[in-house]
C-alpha cells in the first residue's frame, strides 16, 4: 500500500517536472504568438542548448556522487581554443583536431580526478582551481579570438543539418521523419522488452495499460517533435544526433552499469559503499575523467557554433549545467538524480532562453527570471520530498 | 570516567494518588496507517513511569504527541497536565509547561561549549549581549546537580556520549522541568554510564521530578520504574505496578509481544567442522593517534558451522578488530596475518576481503550498512554486483529475482523489493543487511551487534537466521554488548579488553561473571590468556 504510493510519488515528481516544462512551453507559445514552436526556432533551441545537455550528463553523475564541478565552463574555453589552434595554426584536419580535443578532455579530467580521488582535496576546491586555471590558459592560448575559416565541416557540427538524401514530402524533410519513426520504434521495443524480461523472471510488472499509455504519450511527443523539425530550414541538426547519443549512453550508464550503480551507492551512503567493497577512489577518479571528456565534446560543439574560439567561451556554462541538474530533481546532497529529469531541466532552461529572446527581453532580466525558476524548482522539489517523507 | 552525585536532602516521595499527566484516548493516524489508537496513559506525580513495546508499537509517536512535535489538532483525544487540559502547538509550548523531552539522537551542538549548549535558545544575556560570568556560574551549578565535573567551557565534541546525556538532563533542569521524557537514554551508553544515568533519574525522583522513560532494556525498567505501560500495535495493553505485581522480564516480554516466548534464543545442535579462518598476531593502530594500539596482538580462530562471540566493553576494540580484518576498513599500521582455509589471504581492501569470502555486517546499519535512499533490491545486490552483472552491465531482472528470493526467505516485511530501505523498520533493515552479506557467498560472516535497536520478536528471527547460517556450514563471528545474547547463541566466546584477547570460554563454561572478569582485565595486571 505505502509502496504503491511511494512509486506513484516518485513518478509524480518526475511528471511534475515534465508538467512544468509543458506549462512553460505553453506560456511562451502564447506570449510569442506561436513563434516558439516554429520549426526553425525548435531547431535553434537544440543547437543553442546542446552544450547544456552534454555538460549536464556529466554533471549529474558528479552531483549524485556527492561532488560538484565548477570548472567545466573554463575547460570548454580551454579545449575549444586548443582545437581551433590545431586546425588554424597547425593545419590539422578537423577530425584529427576533434579526436585530440576529446583526448585532451580526458587528460584534464585525469588531472582533476587525481586531486579529488587520490589526494583527497574536496572537488569544490579542485574545480574552483580548475575554473581559474583553465580560463587563464584559454585566454593565454586564444588571445581574443581564433576564427575557423578553413574547415567548414567543423563549423557544420553545430550549425548544419543531416544531408537530405531522401527528398521531401509536403515540404517536410524525410530523413528527419525516418529518424523520428526509428526513435519511436526503439522506444516501444525497449519498453516492451524490459517488461517481458521482468515477467520471465516472475516479477511483478506495471499493468499493461500504464505501459501503453506512457508509450502513446511519448510517441505523440516524438512524432510532433520530428514533424516540426522536418519543417525547419535544414531538418535534423547534426548536434541533435550527438546529444541523442550522449543521452542514450548516459541513461544506460547510470541505470544499467555497475559504474552507475556505484555512483548512486556512494552518493547515498559513502561509508556504506566503501564497506560494500566499492573502490571509491577509483570511482571518484573516473567520475572526473568522464566529465572532462564530456566537457571536451561541449567544447567542440561550442567552438563550432561560434565558428571561432574565444577566450571567454564557455563562461558560466558550469552554472547552466548545475542548474539543469537541480531543476531536474537531482538531490543537492547526492544519491538521487536521473538523466531524463536533468534533460528536462536543461530543456526548461533552454525554452526560457529562447522564449525570452524571441520576446526581446533584456538579458539582465532573463538572468533574473532564470534565477527565480531555479529557486522555485528546488523549493518545489524539497517540499514534495518533505510531504512524501511525513511519517 | 568517574562521577560523583551531589546528595540531596531526601524529600518524602509524593503521595501516590495525585496524577500529573493524563493522556485520554489518543488516536493519531498517518496517511494509510493508524499509529496510535485510543491510547490512554496516566502518570503519577513523582514516579518513574516506563513505556515499553516493540519497535513501531507507537511509543515515540505518543511522546511526540505529548511534547507538541505533533501539534494539537493533528490527533484525536485530550491531554490533561497538572489538572488542566492543555493544547500544545509546538515544543516551546510544552516546555513552557515544564515537559521536556530528550531524544534518542542527542540535540547538542558539537562545537559549542557545555554552557553554551545548556542555555541555547535561552541565553543568559542582557540586551542581546551574553553575560559569560552568569552563564558559566549557572552552568556549573546545573552540572553539579547531574554529577558532571567537567568545566562548563568544555566543547561537547570533547566529551563522551554518556556525559552528553547528562548535559541534556542539566539542560532540562535549567528549564524547570516537571515531567522529563527520556527516549532510549541508555541505548548508546556503556554499563557504567548507564548505571550513573539511572541513578541520576532516581535522584530526580526524590526531588519530585516525574520521569517517563522509554527503553528496550527490560532489566533497566525493572530496576528503576515504579509503573510500566505496555503498548502494542498502537494500543495500550496494560499498566503494571512493578513492585505490587512483582513484574519480571518474562512478564514484560509476554505483554509486549502478546505471546509466550518459549525461549529468547532458538536452539541449534552444533555441527562444527574444520577451521575456516585464523587471525594471527593482529595489531592495529588508531587512524589519527597513530601511536595508540587499538588492537594488540590478538589471535582468534573460527571453524565451519561455529558461532564465535566477541565480548568486550565499549571501546575494547571489538569493532575495530573486525573492521580492520575486513580489508583494513579501519586503522593504520596494521600487522598480522589472516589465514583462510590454510592460506594467507590477508586482505588489503574491502573488495579483496569480499573476494576471499569474508563479510562484515556493521553495528550501525543506517550509517554504514545501507543506502537508505534506494530500494531493497539494489541494497541486497550492492556488495555482489559482479554476480548480477556481465561486462559491467547490471542485469536488473536477475537482481530483482535474487532480492525477491531473500524477501521471502528472510521474511522481510515489505510488499515488494522496490520499497526504499529508509522506510523499513529496524528489524527489516537488518534483514536486508544480512541478505546483502549472505548473497556475497561469504564463508565467514562477522556480525557486529546484529540485534541492536531491534524489537524482541525480530531479534528471535535474526537469531534463527544466524543459526541457519551456522547449520549450513558458515562460520559466524558475532559481536554483541548483550552478554545474555552471546551466552545464548555462541559455541565459544572470546573476551576482549583494551584491544587484547583476554580470555576464551567454551559454551558450557561460560557465564556472565566469568566473561565480565576477562572483559575487565587490565593491561598491567593479568597477562595470562585463559583457556
Amino acid at each position: 500500500m505505502s509502496a504503491v504510493k511511494q512509486m506513484l510519488g516518485g513518478n509524480i515528481r518526475q511528471y511534475g517536472i515534465v508538467g512544468a516544462l509543458f506549462a512553460i512551453v505553453l506560456i511562451f507559445q502564447f506570449l510569442t504568438d506561436g513563434k516558439l514552436l516554429l520549426p526553425n526556432n525548435v531547431a535553434s533551441l537544440i543547437q543553442q542548448n546542446a552544450y547544456v545537455m552534454i555538460l549536464a550528463a556529466g554533471m549529474v553523475i558528479v552531483i549524485i556522487a556527492g561532488h560538484i564541478d565548477l570548472s567545466v565552463g573554463s575547460i570548454v574555453g580551454f579545449i575549444g581554443g586548443v582545437v581551433a589552434i590545431m586546425m588554424q595554426h597547425w593545419g590539422w584536419p578537423w577530425w584529427l583536431a576533434i579526436l585530440a580535443g576529446l583526448a585532451l578532455g580526458a587528460v584534464v579530467g585525469t588531472w582533476q580526478g587525481f586531486w579529488v580521488a587520490y589526494v583527497g582535496v574536496p572537488a569544490f576546491i579542485v574545480t574552483l582551481a580548475g575554473w581559474l586555471a583553465f580560463r587563464g590558459l584559454a585566454i593565454l592560448l586564444v588571445g581574443v579570438t581564433v576564427s575557423i575559416g578553413t574547415q567548414p565541416q567543423f563549423v557544420a557540427i553545430s550549425n548544419g543539418s543531416i544531408a537530405n538524401f531522401l527528398g521531401y514530402i509536403d515540404n517536410r524533410d524525410v530523413v528527419t521523419l525516418v529518424i523520428g519513426a526509428l526513435v519511436i520504434a526503439l522506444m516501444v521495443f525497449s519498453q516492451l522488452r524490459s517488461r517481458r524480461i521482468m515477467q520471465s523472471h516472475g516479477l511483478a510488472v506495471e499493468p499493461a495499460v500504464a505501459v501503453w499509455a506512457r508509450l502513446a504519450v511519448l510517441t505523440v511527443l516524438v512524432a510532433f517533435f520530428a514533424w516540426t523539425l522536418a519543417g525547419s530550414r535544414g531538418g535534423t541538426p547534426i548536434v541533435l544526433i550527438i546529444v541523442g547519443i550522449v543521452i542514450v549512453t548516459y541513461s544506460f550508464v547510470t541505470r544499467r552499469t555497475v559504474f552507475g550503480r556505484n555512483v548512486y551507492a556512494m552518493g547515498g551512503n559513502l561509508q556504506g559503499a566503501m564497506l560494500s567493497g566499492v573502490d571509491t577512489k577509483k570511482m571518484n577518479f573516473f567520475i572526473f575523467v568522464n566529465i572532462g571528456f564530456l566537457a571536451s565534446i561541449a567544447a567542440v560543439v561550442t567552438t563550432s557554433k561560434a565558428g571561432a574560439a574565444v577566450g571567454s567561451a564557455g563562461n558560466l556554462y558550469e552554472l547552466d549545467a548545475i542548474a539543469a541538474c537541480f531543476i531536474g530533481g537531482t538531490s543537492v546532497s547526492g544519491g538521487i538524480g536521473r538523466i531524463s529529469g536533468v534533460m528536462v531541466g536543461a530543456l526548461i532552461m533552454g525554452v526560457l532562453n529562447i522564449g525570452l529572446s524571441i520576446l526581446q527581453v533584456d538579458p539582465a532580466w532573463q538572468q533574473v527570471l532564470k534565477g527565480l525558476v531555479l529557486l522555485l524548482a528546488v523549493a518545489f522539489d524539497l517540499n514534495a520530498k518533505r510531504r512524501a517523507g511525513t511519517r | 570516567m568517574s562521577y560523583t552525585t551531589t546528595p540531596y536532602s531526601a524529600q518524602p516521595s509524593a503521595p501516590h494518588a495525585e496524577t500529573i499527566l493524563e493522556m485520554r484516548s489518543i488516536t493519531k493516524t498517518f496517511p494509510g496507517v493508524i499509529a496510535l489508537q485510543d491510547v490512554n496513559l496516566a502518570v503519577r506525580k513523582g514516579e518513574i513511569h516506563a513505556i515499553c513495546g516493540e519497535n513501531g508499537a507507537g511509543k515515540s509517536t505518543l511522546m511526540k504527541v505529548l511534547s507538541g512535535v505533533y501539534p494539537h489538532g493533528t490527533y484525536d483525544g485530550s491531554i490533561v497536565f497538572e489538572g488542566s487540559p492543555v493544547q500544545f502547538r509546538n515544543i516551546r509550548d510544552s516546555e513552557h509547561h515544564g515537559i521536556v523531552i530528550i531524544h534518542q539522537e542527542l540535540a547538542l551542538s558539537p562545537y559549542l561549549s557545555i554552557a553554551e549548549n545548556l542555555f541555547l535558545g535561552n541565553e543568559r544575556s542582557s540586551r542581546g549581549v551574553i553575560d559569560w560570568n552568569k552563564t558559566n556560574a549557572e552552568a556549573t551549578k546545573l552540572l553539579a546537580q547531574v554529577g558532571l565535573k567537567d568545566s562548563p567551557e568544555t566543547r561537547i565534541y570533547d566529551i563522551g556520549v554518556g556525559k552528553q546525556q547528562l548535559v541534556e538532563i542539566a539542560k532540562a533542569l535549567s528549564k524547570d522541568v516537571k515531567l522529563l521524557i527520556l527516549d532510549e537514554p541508555t541505548a548508546a551508553l556503556n554499563d557504567e554510564d548507564s548505571a550513573h544515568l539511572l541513578g541520576l533519574i532516581e535522584t530526580l525522583r526524590q526531588r519530585g521530578i516525574t520521569s517517563i522513560i522509554i527503553s528496550h532494556k527490560l532489566a533497566e525498567i525493572i530496576r528503576i520504574a515504579d509503573r510500566t505501560t505496555v503498548i502494542r500495535d498502537g494500543r495500550t495493553i496494560k499498566t503494571l505496578d512493578m513492585k505490587a505485581d512483582a513484574v519480571t522480564e518474562e512478564v514484560l516480554i509476554r505483554s509486549m509481544v502478546g505471546r509466550e516466548m518459549g525461549s529468547r534464543f532458538p536452539t541449534r545442535t552444533p555441527n562444527i567442522g574444520s577451521e575456516v579462518l585464523r587471525v594471527e598476531d593482529w595489531t592495529v593502530h588508531h587512524p589519527i593517534q597513530q601511536d595508540r594500539k587499538v588492537v594488540d596482538n590478538a589471535s582468534i580462530t573460527v571453524r565451519r558451522g561455529e558461532v564465535v562471540g566477541l565480548a568486550g566493553l565499549m571501546g575494547a576494540g571489538r569493532t575495530e578488530f573486525a573492521m580492520s580484518v575486513f580489508g583494513r576498513a579501519y586503522g593504520t599500521r596494521i600487522t598480522g596475518r589472516v589465514i583462510k582455509d590454510g592460506k594467507d589471504v590477508t586482505p588489503h581492501s574491502v573488495g579483496a576481503a569480499i573476494d576471499v569470502g569474508i563479510a562484515y555486517a556493521t553495528e550501525d546499519r543506517k550509517r554504514y550498512g545501507l543506502n537508505l535512499l534506494t530500494d531493497i533490491k539494489r541494497n541486497i545486490a550492492s556488495a555482489s554486483l559482479k554476480k548480477v552483472s556481465k561486462y559491467g552491465v547490471v542485469d536488473g531482472g536477475a537482481e530483482a529475482k535474487v532480492a525477491e528470493r531473500y524477501r521471502t526467505e528472510m521474511n522481510i516485511k515489505a510488499p515488494n523489493v522496490d520499497v526504499v530501505t529508509g522506510n523499513l523498520s529496524g528489524g527489516n533493515q537488518q534483514k536486508v543487511v544480512l541478505s546483502k552479506w549472505i548473497y556475497t557467498d561469504a564463508d565467514v560472516l562477522i556480525l557486529d551487534e546484529p540485534t541492536r535497536g531491534i524489537d524482541v520478536g525480530a531479534k528471535y528471527e535474526i537469531y534463527t537466521i544466524i543459526n541457519d547460517l551456522a547449520s549450513a556450514g558458515k562460520a559466524i563471528i558475532m559481536i554483541s554488548s548483550e552478554l545474555p545474547e552471546l551466552l545464548g547463541m555462541c559455541d565459544r566466546i572470546y573476551a576482549i579488553s583494551e584491544g587484547r584477547v583476554t580470555g576464551e570460554v567454551l559454551r558450557e563454561d561460560a557465564n556472565e561473571e566469568t566473561l565480565m572478569r576477562y572483559m575487565t582485565m587490565e593491561n598491567d595486571t593479568d597477562q595470562e590468556v585463559a583457556r
